[in-house]
């Protein structure tokens, strides 16, 4: 983009930069924007019957779901990350890369591992019938298929979001801050209360709607364990009353949700401001936690690791032990690379999309950007399929309206240029995922005064040159973590890449929704792991290396 | 045939790179919601004995059918492949389809598993009937799918969320046969007895059968038979404690349905593509499928598997699958209307 280059360079022409975020964000919002157009095509007479029907079902189901989730992640997030970032304990630099692993796990194959374990006919039940000689009916066990059920799971690959998000706020608070808190008496507990806690508010309020915006978009989960919300609804809809209009306008009222979901976190943000100045960083005391402290500590942050990884991954190994060796084979290693290939690419793209919508909404404040940004950031909430078909539509009509036209002047064909290739794909993960990114960057930006970049300006820096040299560096512990989610949700991505992808390409997951979708979970189980364990190399790579760019780090080492 | 650009481009590096004496390679291009495991070792022979390159998407029907259908005269696939008689008849209705005139294909295929006008054709059967635990009840208590309504098995049956097509198809073959009416009031009976609320897959309905929870329990004949055929020992086990019980023996036959294809109306190897329906089709092709995936040959004579000779012979319903398709919605209301989430 020439223009872009232009006002990087020269900096001289504010008129840029609106036009260059417009565009781009414009362009990211057309999938949403064509579902939600579907609320202009009349659906008939199927709304009546939904509202006489599930209508009401999808609602509750979704609020309970986002209610349960939101308590289970912050529940979980929020200690481990404090734990993690101020205190030491036993095991404390092993758990803060460890607690991101349960990231790794796609929700609908840890709740496949836990159905498997605890369901009536699973080992555990049927090990308690033949010890009792009790049958069915004569003992109570938790079901785990259902709506408590889908929150634990969803709880349980979902934290990360709000630890990642809430570790990085209390790394960077201003090391000042705290101390003068210690200087007047504040232990660990009215430390973490009355300081840290609402300091972190806005990193909170974005982990937090990660989570519910991914528990939203949630699909495999919900469906398995029969739980009516939302996203099952559009689906019936769609696919069983064969009605797309009306699917795509439950869909829209879902997009009503999420920019529900968004106002409230602006808003949680904008009541309260935090910038967290450039200097004064140090290395920061740790609360010592001895004894039995230090060992509840341990167990604190324990559990989430044992239930959200450790358990789930010895589950899958079991199975796999006994399919992998059919399962695996040449094409294995190709599925690997395809998806490794796939999640670094698009993780990249996506946090450049991000900051250049974050910044140019910083340079140029406008309400066409600041709208056409915000709808281009609500692709998260929204079912992978229903953003694929956003995808498909309008890249479908570009393409056979180019063929049109270069048949008519040139009487050349040329055919399907951008559907059906890793280009659509990737665009689609770039739509789905931009949120992430955006969200990191946005709320890293917001944390660095705007006075700052007034005197950079001053001194001579263009625009380009502010985030060059005063924003990124500041800025590197947040981009970091943005990578890694983008990176590690690729890698899970189904439904877009299923749908979207060119003749004879595979990733894992798509090797692992074929065979758990045919109810084969013992024979998914191979990929499965091969999931999860291609998302924890970069877990901890990255966790490392935000760990380092915490403030003060190198002293502490 | 239209030359399109890309594929100029790359029939041209081809020749380039065989130093000239390469021929384009025949290829047809396949967008199939049948899984990859399912289908690819067939693909693999048939490219093995014709020569002809198979391209493969795989994904969900309902999905593929929207890529298709809006990619419109350019796109590129050429047989959409489904694993229901429901999905095709969709595909025809929204006129992505062109017909096929095929003597082998009309040989091979009983007129009740393909389309009347040739928009469609079976590759291959499976049933729904009804399991119950050995042991706890005498299986001539049942013989038909109404009697699953019967007060005495309140709280003893377990099926699947009527989300999924399999149920929808049922519903949608009553519907045929005897209208919605009669059928809502069967599905509000069937809802009233269920041990649980419908969650997991057709195998979740046999394992807690198994496990007790339930006496009786509908599946397709597929997931028995593959769980019979198990590397888990509990999954054998499981289904070992059910029998099967054939429903509508004396009327019109237990429900089917089938996996299918279609000839798309943008196909631009039209030849190729119906070169690999008749292998499909072929004796062959039949009995892999009939050994690998526990599907019924949709060819008459060719042999079963041993594992669903054992569930015996019984008589299938007859009606034409495109009708499966048609009251489709219909019976998603209906479910709707009775709580049968």
């Amino acid at each position: 983009m020439p223009s872009e280059g232009q006002s990087w360079r020269g900096g001289g022409r504010p008129g840029i930069w609106p036009l260059a975020t417009g565009a781009t964000a414009l362009l990211l919002a057309l999938p949403v924007l064509t579902i939600a157009s579907f609320l202009f095509t009349p659906a008939g007479e199927v709304w009546h019957h939904l509202a006489q029907t599930r209508l009401p079902d999808y609602i509750a189901g979704s609020l309970w779901l986002m209610l349960g989730v939101g308590v289970g992640t912050l529940a979980i997030g929020i200690p481990s990350a404090w734990l993690t970032a101020v205190c030491d304990f036993p095991g404390r630099r092993l758990f803060e890369w460890a607690l991101l692993l349960p990231l790794a796990f796609p929700a609908y194959i840890i709740a496949y591992t836990y159905t498997g374990l605890l369901d009536v006919s699973g080992p555990l039940q049927e090990t308690l019938r033949e010890l009792t000689g009790w049958s069915y009916g004569d003992y109570w066990f938790p079901p785990v298929r259902t709506l408590p059920g889908a929150v634990v799971m969803l709880s349980l690959v979902l934290y990360p979001y709000v630890y990642l998000l809430a570790r990085a706020a209390f790394l960077d608070q201003s090391v000042a801050v705290l101390e003068a808190g210690r200087t007047l008496g504040s232990g660990p507990w009215r430390g973490f209360f009355t300081i840290a806690l609402p300091l972190a508010r806005p990193a909170l309020a974005t982990g937090l709607s990660l989570a519910l915006m991914e528990t939203l978009a949630d699909y495999g989960t919900v469906q398995f364990f029969g739980v009516d919300t939302f996203t099952t609804g559009i689906f019936r809809t769609w696919y069983g009353l064969g009605d797309a209009p009306a699917a795509a306008q439950l869909a829209a009222v879902l997009l009503g949700f999420v920019f529900t979901l968004l106002l409230v976190e602006r808003w949680s943000r904008r009541r309260a401001r935090y910038f967290h100045g450039a200097g004064g960083h140090r290395h920061f005391p740790r609360y010592q936690l001895g004894g039995l402290r230090g060992w509840a500590a341990t167990g604190a942050c324990l559990i989430p690791v044992a239930f959200g990884f450790l358990l789930p991954l010895l589950l899958l190994l079991r199975w796999a032990l006994r399919t992998a060796p059919q399962g695996v084979d040449g094409e294995f290693l190709q599925l690997m690379a395809n998806s490794f290939g796939l999640a670094s690419v698009a993780a990249l793209i996506t946090l450049l999309l991000a900051l250049l919508l974050g910044y140019g909404r910083r340079l140029a404040p406008g309400p066409v950007t600041r709208s056409a940004v915000r709808i281009a950031g609500m692709g998260y909430a929204i079912p992978g399929t229903v953003i694929a078909i956003g995808v498909i539509i309008p890249f479908a009509a570009f393409d056979n309206a180019l063929d049109a036209w270069a048949r008519d002047h040139w009487g050349i064909a040329t055919g399907l240029l951008l559907s059906g290739t890793l280009g659509a794909v990737l665009f689609a993960y770039a739509v789905r995922f931009l949120s992430v990114s955006l969200q990191a960057v946005e709320a890293g930006l917001g944390r660095i005064r705007p006075a700052m970049d007034d005197a950079a300006r001053s001194l001579g820096l263009t625009p380009g040159g502010v985030l060059a040299h005063i924003h990124l560096p500041l800025l590197r512990g947040t981009l970091l973590t943005a990578l890694l989610i983008v990176f590690v949700d690729v890698l899970k991505e189904l439904p877009a890449t299923l749908i979207l992808r060119p003749f004879n390409f595979n990733t894992l997951a798509v090797r692992t929704y074929e065979l758990a979708s045919d109810e084969r979970l013992a024979d998914a189980a191979p990929a499965a792991i091969a999931i999860v364990l291609a998302g924890i190399i970069p877990v901890i790579l990255l966790s490392r290396t935000i760990a380092r760019s915490r403030p003060g780090a190198a002293d502490a080492a | 045939m239209r030359i399109t650009v890309p594929s100029t481009l790359a029939v041209a590096a081809v020749a380039l790179l065989l130093g000239g004496q390469a021929q384009a390679t025949e290829v047809v291009n396949l967008y199939s919601a049948r899984q990859e495991s399912l289908i690819k070792p067939l693909l693999d022979r048939f490219t093995a004995e014709s020569g002809i390159e198979v391209n493969l998407v795989t994904g969900k029907a309902e999905t593929l059918l929207q890529r298709l259908r809006s990619e419109g005269a350019n796109s590129p696939a050429d047989l959409f492949i489904t694993t229901d008689a429901g999905r095709l008849q969709q595909a025809v209705a929204a006129g992505v389809t062109q017909p096929i005139h095929s003597a082998r294909l009309e040989a091979a295929i009983p007129a009740t598993y393909r389309d009347p006008e040739g928009q469609w054709f079976g590759l291959s059967v499976r049933a729904r009937p009804i399991f119950y635990v050995k042991g706890k009840l005498d299986p001539q208590q049942i013989h038909s799918y109404a009697d699953l309504t019967d007060p005495q098995w309140h709280g003893r049956i377990c099926i699947r969320s009527s989300d999924n097509i399999y149920n929808q198809s049922l519903v949608a073959s009553m519907i045929a046969h005897q209208g919605v009416a009669p059928s809502e009031v069967w599905a509000e009976g069937l809802v009233a007895n269920l041990a649980r609320k419908p969650t997991g897959g057709d195998r979740d309905q046999i394992k807690a059968a198994a496990a007790g929870q339930c006496d009786l329990a509908v599946a397709n004949t597929y997931y028995y038979a593959a769980m019979l055929e198990s590397s888990d020992p509990q999954e054998q086990a499981a289904a070992r404690k059910l029998g099967v019980i054939w429903p509508e023996q004396e009327g019109r036959g237990t429900h089917v349905n089938v996996s299918g294809a279609a000839l798309t109306k943008s196909a631009r190897h039209k030849e190729a593509a119906i070169a690999l329906l008749e292998f499909l089709v072929s004796d062959a092709a039949q009995v892999w499928y009939a050994e690998t995936n526990q599907e019924y040959p949709v060819k008459p004579g060719v042999p079963w598997s041993a594992t669903l000779e054992q569930l015996g012979h019984f008589k299938a319903d007859t009606i034409n699958a495109t009708q499966l398709g048609e009251f489709n919605a219909e019976a998603v209301k209906l479910m709707d209307r009775v709580g049968w989430r």
